[in-house]
């Protein structure tokens, strides 16, 4: 023993790694080729460079991942300094990604981040496709709701109904609130998408207008007041900018006048940008444990060293602490991740022939169906003035009207007529047609 | 799943540059509830809608209003829906694009009707909506005003806000505002 070996920077990482064990993921063999190939072959998007992103692309960094991409349309704001730890006083004003990558990169070498400073929806589907798991550190259902929708839309499901595993984009998402917390492994096909339980999001709280106007009772309604109905009267037609310093201004000089008049206490400019914008307490202790938990399961989606969590982890540290994993169901027949029913047609089948058949198929039973394809509706029943601009299609065959697409997926509404009830419903479709060069290819590259 | 991924980067690396699929308009979730939605609208004779940008954008139309009976009878009232990709999760926006004398309708055309803000659930639909514009019509209530004055007269004085309204709906001055003809 001449030299020892020089200390592994991926010492902690390699007992994951290297070493077997009882409580693995199904397919995890360990040893160095695994170490390598992580680093090597596993690309995450990092999606949110805030609280959650800054600690994300931190762990995810120092537990071996070396191809990161980190997306964020935000600039740096004072207030994220408390708990952004990637940001200095100099970076306010400068973009979240770019500056959270260039921090991460100087401290761990061999790592490569990409910063793209836009919005998740100006990223066209192609660049979401290139990533093996996107982790979420994002503050908005609607936000989730899109990443969720893209990340679904990769999966594909054989003739079986089995998804193809080749095809699953998993995501980790976290997200807290204050104390509050939650950590969920989302892999299309496997476990339920976001859409699948977005039922369990309680309404946002909002107040009546007519309380607004009449009957303020605390700040936030004198607030709601100036940013509701005094901003309209006010600017005749220009709309209210939340990220516009002056706006944000005007509407808290009026809160002001109102609280005044009605003898409230509390309006300040900070509570008038966190009525307005929805703006969520952050807790920096809070999004570091809500992160570690996150990439953690990111490092044992890719590396199966462990299994993953199964699926929906909460954490509450309001009173004490309670953290709980809740095994969240799949909704069979969700439309963002669903296998949808297959129907197979020849290419000459016309739109109003399809809504007939729409009608025998025994897994769907559906009459009056309205057919919608990629925002485009073929077909609408009702009301009469889009059945009108509609009805043209239905002598025309089908397949043109997918722009030729040999398979694709497509939306039904319509009655559905099972064991002699009538509902109404909502179904996605996978529409193969028969016949169409490539398609009987693909299907037997699948089967082989 | 790094197999996978292995495999992956291989195929990638195979299939640069080849033939890549054009890129598709992706439907929300919200827009596919809202399709559904609108192709089983089942409206009164005194409401229609309309869609300004085409067949393929229903998250923005509008719908008019015509009263059969009560205080605005003979009037048409324009109202635009603007809905959001998380819809049912979040409400549509209304907003009343007619100047009108109303007691829970302000002259921004701000509209006050619970189901549009804090009753608001996601089992209500686009139609449930529509109904309850139209229910504001024929019952207007002077107990959840956001048009202060309109409410205090329909309450002391119904003869007074039947005229009132019949003056603003010909087109003309109620106090000191001034309302467009909408007959």
């Amino acid at each position: 023993m001449a030299d020892a070996a020089p200390p592994s920077k991926s010492r902690d990482l390699d007992k994951l790694l290297l070493r077997p064990g009882n409580l693995v993921g199904p397919s995890f063999e360990p040893g160095v080729q695994l170490r390598d190939d992580l680093q090597e072959y596993a690309k995450v998007l990092v999606v949110g460079a805030g609280g959650l992103g800054c600690e994300l692309l931190k762990d995810l960094a120092l537990s071996g991942f070396k191809n990161l991409e980190v997306i964020d349309m935000d600039r740096i704001e004072v207030t994220n300094l408390n708990r952004q730890f990637l940001f200095r006083l100099e970076d306010v004003g400068k973009p979240k990604a770019e500056v959270a990558a260039k921090r991460v990169m100087e401290r761990v070498s061999g790592v490569n981040i990409v910063p793209h400073f836009c919005r998740i929806e100006d990223k066209d589907i192609e660049f979401y496709s290139d990533f093996n798991i996107i982790a979420l550190g994002l503050d908005s259902i609607e936000a989730r709701s899109y990443i969720n929708a893209v990340a679904c839309s990769f999966l594909e499901y054989d003739s079986d109904d089995n998804p193809r595993e080749e095809t699953m984009k998993p995501m980790v998402d976290g997200g807290t609130e204050g104390f509050k917390g939650h950590a969920r492994v989302i892999v299309p096909g496997v476990t339920p998408c976001f859409e699948c339980t977005i039922w369990l999001f309680p309404p946002q709280v909002k107040f009546p207008l007519c309380t607004l106007a009449e009957t303020p009772r605390n700040a936030a309604h004198c607030i709601e007041y100036a940013h509701l109905i005094k901003w309209d009267e006010g600017h005749s037609g220009k709309a209210f900018d939340p990220d516009n310093p002056d706006h944000m201004k005007w509407v808290y000089d009026e809160a002001v006048k109102r609280a005044e008049l009605f003898g409230i206490p509390g309006v300040t400019y900070s509570l008038t940008q966190g009525v307005v914008k929805n703006i969520i307490p952050a807790i920096a202790s809070t999004n570091a444990i809500i992160s570690a938990a996150c990439a953690l399961e990111t490092l044992k989606i890719a590396s199966g060293c462990s299994k993953t969590l199964s699926n929906y982890l909460t954490y509450n540290g309001v009173e004490g602490l309670h953290t709980k994993v809740t095994e969240f169901v799949k909704d069979k027949d969700c439309l963002v991740c669903g296998p949808g029913v297959l129907v197979e047609l020849d290419a000459t089948v016309t739109l109003q022939k399809f809504i007939d058949m729409l009608e025998e198929h025994p897994k769907l039973l559906m009459s009056k169906a309205s057919i919608t394809y990629r925002g485009k509706n073929l077909y609408m029943q009702a009301p009469p003035v889009l059945e009108e601009m509609t009805r043209s299609n239905l002598s025309l065959p089908l397949y043109d009207l997918m722009d030729k697409v040999p398979k694709d997926i497509l939306h039904a509404t319509g009655t559905i007529n099972k064991d002699n009830k009538k509902s109404s419903g909502l179904r996605k479709l996978r529409v193969n047609f028969k016949g169409i060069d490539g398609v009987t290819d693909m299907d037997m590259a699948g089967g082989a | 799943m790094i197999k996978l991924f292995k495999v992956k980067e291989k195929q990638r690396e195979i299939a640069e540059n080849a033939n890549g699929k054009a890129p598709v308009k992706k439907q929300s979730a919200g827009e596919l509830r809202l399709h559904k939605d609108i192709s089983e609208l089942n409206l009164p004779k005194t409401c229609s809608i309309s869609f300004p940008n085409g067949k393929d954008d229903l998250m923005n139309f509008e719908v008019t209003i015509r009263p059969d009976e009560g205080y605005y009878l003979g009037g048409t009232f324009l109202f635009s829906f603007q809905v959001s990709p998380i819809y049912p999760h979040e409400a549509p926006k209304v907003k009343c694009k007619t100047k009108v004398y109303h007691p829970n309708i302000d002259l921004e055309g701000n509209v006050c009707l619970n189901i549009l803000r804090e009753d608001w659930k996601p089992v209500l639909n686009i139609n449930t909506i529509i109904y309850g514009l139209f229910h504001l019509f024929t019952q207007p209530n002077y107990e959840d005003p956001l048009n202060h004055d309109a409410a205090a007269v329909l309450r002391d004085n119904p003869k007074l806000f039947e005229s009132n309204v019949r003056r603003a709906m010909a087109g003309g001055y109620v106090g000191q505002t001034f309302f467009t003809r909408c007959m």
